[in-house]
């Protein structure tokens, strides 16, 4: 790898490997956390042994590609066979040598691999006419499985700095002029205008001026910048290049999670590389300008996702947010100006000075613009990972790329915005998804997870599950967050158990809302919206709990009995998934729960395949 | 100790290295004696407090000696929802451990993760470094099995 001195030898070097990498016959294989888990890495391997071994048999050059995340990570491990596009899903071993012989050499499409539609059961061959890929649109994501993220070259070859040629010849002033047309807005789920973080930092004088990448992806439910980095390293880099031009900033950190190793590696590997090529370093292209990326890991602790707890630990302290007198943009990172975007808004910012801000602008709604990757996963059929243009509806979301929810189960609500949103009723299915629209059904964008519950989801249980989360959590610096926590969690696990009382609710409510107010940071300020927003959708549930004593939806086991039918066809199914060996019973018999054994878990309900065990209120023993 | 010394040799002595210091030490130890917190804050110069405030704010640090062996069972949204909690209780039936915990025999420590993002997968179980992905209570014991 020479390092390229000017913009024209970047471009020379872009031909060149266009014509060496584009339009041959590609294999592509997902090796995305997803994948990786289903064996992958193995198959790739595979098929790496078969075209060594056939180098001769092999009439043009091919490629085998370890790519990204291609998002319908529930279908995996998935191989997809360029340029003809057939998309292979649930991949095995074994399928390895039929795919080759079939597909590779004689161009035919092996049937059974191919993804099935679920409602007419048709096969589908391309990998653009499946429902899940056919309804997206993809920006930040464009180049996420179709390239090797180990590979600059191959970057390249598919457009990578291409925004980043023509931002090098562009004033720092046009570059923000450009992003402000584009109405590009944080990623990270607040949805400030990026733009204006530029201008501000920009302005300061300072000799030393700082970009950060938020990598700190905390929402659990939402990975689609764990994707981006993984899949696409250089798009991240690029909009980081390009930030720091508008800015005039010379050092840059990516603050990537500990949960997310492969992102660090995909990462390390992509700066090296751009180092040597001369893209990243003093004297970038020969254009003048000097900027370097250091990789920052994070310690596993949410409130680090916040800005100043996130800038704290970059230096090697303790994530503690501070109170926000002063922005970044002044004094940040060592008390200089410090510019902080999240993974997928600057895997934006390259597409947007190629295209330009009214292209990007010409997507999505009035004040939201240009496209959103969220992470579509629980009880929905097509779990994964999708872009789409701001304003999408919920019901569009989940019914026609989701393919609605498994088993044709009754929808109950999507959460949006991890522990910091809410929870969205089948009421408010038609709304179109955006910044603003979301604030006002009490939930928020947050870092783009939508997790879908259905009747088997108990909400009083989810807003326990985001308290339990929070109050592990919350940094303890301030009373409101700390304090507030800890007594809503103490009402949650009475409600749970049917001891709570009716004064409960009106308790909750009067903690909420003195923690909105009162806390430190947004964490301590939105801690409140799961419980506020259950609340205010599902009442019933709660007072189900509280008067009947009873979970309607069958998950809190201290409230509910599980039942056999006598309609029983004696299948076994409950008998061997049952984790505490409750159910007994002959092949082809009634079978029964023993209820002194049984715990309560819903196992057997939720693998029923003929629906004959139900769950009833449990009578409490002091009465 | 040497391995410390090595350990810290990777990154400039200042306080901004301390993080990625620890996650290193972690990683080699599986936890964080107290001679290498000692070591490290003689050698990078920031106060032996300091050093321990970290070690015991960040998730991903422990102090505590941790099993061989180290199941994570991820507990995002998506997986709680889709029977996390399930997993956790039959491990504690199995191992008689709770989240946090290392057996008796200090051959299994059970933690939770606050979402791994594989949540399409969910429920998701991770056994030191591989995945499992759709996970069932009736799967732990087969798992577990396989890391002895």
């Amino acid at each position: 790898m020479k390092k390229l001195k000017s913009l024209k030898e970047l471009s020379d070097l872009r031909k060149k490997l266009e014509k060496e990498y584009n339009n041959k016959k590609e294999i592509f294989v997902c090796c995305g956390t997803g994948c990786r888990a289903n064996n992958s890495l193995k198959i790739a391997e595979d098929f790496e042994k078969i075209l060594k071994e056939n180098k001769k048999e092999i009439p043009v050059i091919r490629y085998l590609k370890k790519t990204g995340c291609h998002g319908f990570c529930e279908k995996g491990p998935l191989v997809i066979i360029m340029p003809e596009e057939i998309f292979y899903c649930k991949v095995k071993e074994k399928d390895v040598q039929e795919i080759y012989e079939k597909t590779i050499l004689k161009n035919e499409v092996v049937k059974r691999l191919l993804y099935k539609e679920p409602k007419e059961k048709k096969e589908i061959e391309k990998y653009k006419e499946i429902p899940f890929y056919k309804n997206q649109f993809r920006i930040a994501m464009r180049n996420i499985g179709k390239l090797d993220p180990f590979s600059i070259e191959d970057s390249i070859s598919k457009g990578a700095y291409l925004g980043l040629e023509k931002a090098l010849k562009m004033k720092p002033e046009e570059i923000i002029e450009e992003i402000k047309k584009s109405g590009l807005r944080g990623r990270g789920g607040a949805g400030f205008l990026t733009w204006r973080k530029w201008e501000a930092a920009r302005k300061e004088k300072s000799d030393i001026k700082y970009i950060i990448c938020n990598g700190d992806e905390g929402d659990p439910g939402a990975f689609k910048d764990r994707s981006i980095m993984e899949g696409d390293p250089h798009s991240v880099i690029e909009g980081m290049i390009i930030a720091s031009l508008a800015v005039g900033a010379n050092e840059g950190y990516i603050y990537v999670r500990d949960e997310y190793p492969l992102a660090v590696e995909t990462l390390k590997k992509a700066i090296e590389e751009c180092r040597k090529l001369g893209i990243l370093g003093e004297n970038i292209l020969g254009k003048g300008h000097t900027f370097d990326i250091k990789i920052s890991r994070g310690g596993g602790a949410f409130v680090c996702g916040e800005s100043s707890a996130l800038i704290r630990s970059v230096m090697g302290k303790v994530g503690e947010p501070r109170a926000k007198y002063i922005h970044a943009t002044e004094k940040g990172l060592y008390d200089r100006p410090t510019v902080l975007n999240n993974v997928e808004t600057l895997a934006d910012v390259g597409a947007i000075i190629l295209n330009g801000g009214e292209w990007f602008a010409s997507f999505g709604t009035e004040k939201s613009k240009g496209t959103k990757c969220f992470s579509l996963v629980g009880k929905v059929k097509n779990t994964g990972l999708i872009e789409l243009p701001m304003g999408t509806t919920l019901r569009k979301i989940i019914y026609d790329i989701g393919g609605g929810i498994v088993k044709d189960k009754k929808f109950k609500a999507v959460q949006t915005g991890g522990p910091s949103g809410g929870c969205v009723p089948e009421a408010l299915l038609d709304l179109p998804v955006d910044y603003e629209k979301l604030t006002e059904a009490g939930s928020m964008m947050g870092s783009g997870g939508m997790i879908v519950m259905d009747e088997r989801t108990c909400m009083v249980d989810v807003a326990r599950y985001f308290l339990k989360f929070l109050l592990e959590e919350s940094c303890g610096k301030c009373t409101p967050c700390r304090e507030g926590l800890r007594q809503l969690m103490a009402i949650y696990e009475k409600i749970v158990k049917g001891e709570g009382k009716e004064e409960d609710l009106d308790k909750i409510k009067k903690l909420s809302s003195a923690m909105k107010v009162a806390s430190l940071c947004d964490l301590g300020r939105s801690a409140p919206n799961p419980v506020l927003s259950t609340l205010k959708y599902f009442e019933e549930e709660y007072i189900a709990h509280i008067k009947d004593k009873f979970c309607p939806a069958g998950v809190c086991s201290d409230l509910v009995i599980y039942e056999i039918l006598e309609t029983c066809n004696g299948c076994g199914a409950c008998r061997r998934i049952c984790p505490v060996s409750a159910i007994e019973g002959k092949q082809k018999e009634l079978h029964k729960i023993i209820e002194e054994k049984c715990i309560s878990c819903g196992s057997c309900y939720d693998v029923c395949p003929i629906n004959v065990i139900i769950y009833k209120k449990k009578e409490l023993r002091n009465g | 100790m040497e391995e410390v010394l090595k350990i810290i040799g990777k990154y400039p002595k200042e306080e901004a290295s301390l993080i990625q210091i620890l996650q290193d030490i972690n990683r080699k130890y599986n936890w964080l004696p107290k001679e290498a917190l000692e070591i490290v804050s003689k050698e990078i110069k920031v106060p032996l407090a300091r050093v321990y405030g970290v070690a015991s704010f960040y998730k991903a640090l422990s102090l505590k000696e941790r099993g061989k062996n180290i199941i994570k069972v991820c507990t995002g949204t998506a997986c709680h929802i889709k029977g996390a909690p399930q997993l956790i209780d039959e491990i504690e039936r199995k191992k008689d451990i709770k989240p946090g915990e290392t057996s008796k025999d200090k051959n299994f420590t059970l933690e939770t993760v606050n979402c791994v993002g594989a949540c399409a997968m969910a429920p998701v179980l991770i056994l030191n470094e591989r995945y499992y992905g759709f996970t069932k209570p009736s799967d732990i014991e087969k798992i577990l099995e396989e890391e002895k």
